[in-house]
């Protein structure tokens, strides 16, 4: 494989990896404080289509991609209040936010579909976008991605580093002990699940304003899923998560590398490699419950209400 | 607060079931506010959606066709999620049952014998089980995660049949359209009435939701799954075989999502198409949920979507409003469902008191 290649395969799996790491980013915080919430695919897509309308109707990329965040946040306020205020089964309420998810953005979609918009272009940086191989992966990409490097550090940071990371491992590992000392474990709860409904929609309008800059019914195709499945892979760890986005990233181009290299197989079956590849990645994973177990974070799932 | 949740201490009975009704009311409430807001006189839209779709006998008989996938779908869910295995595959299920289905049906086109038609429908059930059945080996084999393995499998399920229609399973004849065939008479199931669609299947839905409701209210198996459902570590100590209960309720559901894709295929549609199902599979989670994954509640839920998304239709062609009016009113239902679900297990308290002092202090702040 000659070196430009190599160098458009690195850049394209960056790209492609991108609105998974940052989905995937917001769950880990949310579920690293004990809440599971399923309904990444149906936000990301309410996301993706309220900032194509802003920034179409405005001509503002970085109006829409606030409005996406937003509405990120909107929906992810419906799970916060059906499922941590009123205790609801937290896999029934994710899966009714993304099929409500997906039904309002194909509701508030339906006349957007296919308009044309110039998204966020790539800006290279000098001298360092022309480094060997690497170059154009890390220094030559459009804003968004920028900023998902920054809010990968920041998330790392806060995880690994910071007085807040103690507070949210504490409140997902064990609620009861963490309210006993005082730590408001349903605000800490909710404020997670509230980012994890701005980096869904944030990754949304990365879908409709960076990667392909057009809103069309289901563009997320599964990756709120995907990225679901890449927490698990992750181990809750927070550099892995960004191994594994760039992984899958990787497992969702392949089909481009293989009609690069002339290899004729049918699309459709390609299309299938990012699924399988989940599918594979937890089946590795999983297959020794007891480190699952070991990383999981303890609480995950489980309705908590205080004094109970 | 003005408003606090005081638990009851035990479940309300009577919530349990007004609950689904609550949120059917809440459902219809805020489409109707909806509505206005686009502009649109909500009386005349709620008519056009829930009453014009079956105002005469024809609308009555596409009601029954919709309804059997979703009622197939929806009584093979509720039997999982009783076990507390959230399968969320009955999609993929559905479209790998059409396709196994189909491939058969494509060799058989000659064939005048009705054993065609049900080694069809025997092969795509099996297929739709066979679906399901990659996720209980997942999941009793490699411990992996049921919701996010079927979920990957609807997709990879939808390629599959994308792969089929453009490839070995595409009509030669068929100016390269991606479709089959058009299967024989004899590969169609029987219609029910001499006009309109419903066909036989709906004789298949009936037959699963006896099937499903001895299973479940009146067999050990049943008591077996719901125990494991309830609390899978009593399902274990008194020797109940988890795995084996989970490859049981997955090969189920699929069996019978597989047996509904491929009563599309031989029944409405008579070959196999790239949109074999308007998303049957996902509208049956919302089905089980609001029939309290009870046979009996899950036939009137599944009458509910069938009419949703008939009135989707309608609204479609009179009113020019988009059809995915559908799966908003999907999801808003179980949303509201799962609100609702509150009160089974909490009393609502309007706190009088708070109010009266919150009420003491703003008068004394003004004054």
């Amino acid at each position: 494989m000659d070196i430009d290649l190599l160098s458009n395969v690195f850049y394209a799996m960056v790209r492609t990896g991108t609105p998974l790491l940052l989905v995937a980013l917001g769950e880990l915080v949310c579920e690293k404080t004990g809440v599971l919430n399923l309904g990444q695919e149906g936000m990301m897509l309410f996301g993706a289509v309220v900032g194509f309308i802003a920034a179409y109707s405005t001509g503002n990329l970085w109006l829409g991609v606030l409005m996406a965040m937003l509405a990120g946040v909107l929906l992810s306020s419906l799970f916060a209040l059906v499922a941590l205020a009123f205790n609801a089964n937290q896999v029934a309420t994710g899966l009714a936010l993304t099929i409500f998810g997906v039904g309002l953005s194909t509701f508030v979609g339906a006349a957007w579909v296919g308009k044309p918009l110039n998204g966020f272009e790539p800006i290279a940086l000098p001298w360092l976008s022309e480094l060997p191989v690497v170059g154009r992966m890390l220094f030559g990409q459009d804003l968004l991605v920028y900023l998902s490097f920054a809010l990968f550090a920041l998330v790392a940071w806060v995880l690994l580093k910071s007085r807040l990371g103690l507070i949210i491992q504490a409140v997902g590992e064990n609620p009861d002990a963490a309210s006993a000392m005082g730590l408001p474990v349903l605000r800490v709860r909710t404020l997670a699940v509230l980012l994890g409904g701005a980096m869904a929609g944030l990754a949304g309008s990365y879908l409709s304003l960076a990667y392909t800059p057009m809103w069309a019914e289901n563009m997320s195709a599964g990756r709120g899923w995907i990225a679901l499945a890449l927490v698990v892979f992750a181990s809750w760890r927070v550099a892995r998560l960004l191994l594994g986005a760039y992984l899958f990233g990787l497992a969702s181009i392949l089909h481009l590398v293989a009609q690069g290299v002339g290899l004729n197989i049918p699309s459709n079956l390609l299309a299938m490699l990012p699924y399988v590849a989940t599918i594979v990645v937890l089946v590795l994973l999983s297959r020794d419950g007891i480190r699952t177990r070991l990383y999981a974070p303890v609480s995950l799932g489980q309705p908590w209400q205080p004094g109970h | 607060m003005l408003l606090s949740l005081e638990p009851r201490g035990q479940q309300s009975r009577a919530m349990l079931w007004l609950s689904p009704m609550l949120a059917a009311v809440l459902t219809l409430a805020s489409g109707s506010l909806l509505f206005m807001a686009l502009g649109q006189d909500p009386l005349i839209t709620l008519h056009t959606l829930l009453i014009d779709p079956v105002s005469d006998l024809y609308g009555v008989s596409e009601l029954l066709v919709k309804a059997t996938p979703i009622l197939l779908c929806a009584l093979g869910l509720a039997v999982a999620y009783r076990a507390r295995i959230w399968n969320i595959g009955a999609e993929g299920q559905l479209l790998i049952g059409a396709l196994a289905g189909s491939a058969v049906a494509v060799h058989v086109l000659e064939v005048q014998s009705r054993w065609a038609l049900a080694l069809v429908l025997a092969v795509g059930m099996l297929g739709g089980a066979l679906w399901a059945g990659l996720t209980a080996w997942l999941r009793t084999r490699f411990n992996a995660n049921e919701i996010l393995t079927s979920i990957m499998l609807n997709y990879v399920a939808l390629n599959l049949l994308l792969y089929g229609v453009h490839g070995p399973l595409k009509d030669p004849a068929g100016f390269n359209f991606p479709e089959s065939a058009m299967f024989s008479d004899a590969l169609r199931l029987p219609l029910l009435f001499e006009d309109g669609r419903a066909h036989a299947g709906a004789w298949f839905a009936l037959l699963a939701l006896v099937a499903v409701w001895v299973l479940l209210q009146r067999s050990f198996l049943g008591f077996q799954i719901k125990v494991l459902g309830l609390d899978g570590r009593a399902a274990a100590s008194v020797g109940f075989r988890e795995k084996r209960l989970v490859w049981l309720v997955l090969l189920l559901s699929g069996g019978l999502a597989g047996l509904a894709g491929v009563c599309e295929v031989t029944g409405p549609i008579g070959q196999l198409v790239p949109q074999v199902s308007p998303g049957y599979g996902y509208a049956a989670i919302t089905v089980a949920f609001l029939g309290r994954l009870h046979p009996v509640g899950i036939v009137f839920a599944s009458a509910l979507m069938a009419l949703l998304y008939l009135g989707g239709e309608s609204a479609q062609m009179s009113l020019n409003l988009p059809q995915a009016i559908t799966q908003l009113f999907q999801g808003m239902m179980l949303f509201f469902l799962l609100a609702s679900d509150v009160l089974i297990l909490y009393r609502p308290r309007l706190n009088l008191r708070w109010a009266r002092r919150r009420a003491a202090v703003v008068t004394a702040g003004a004054a």
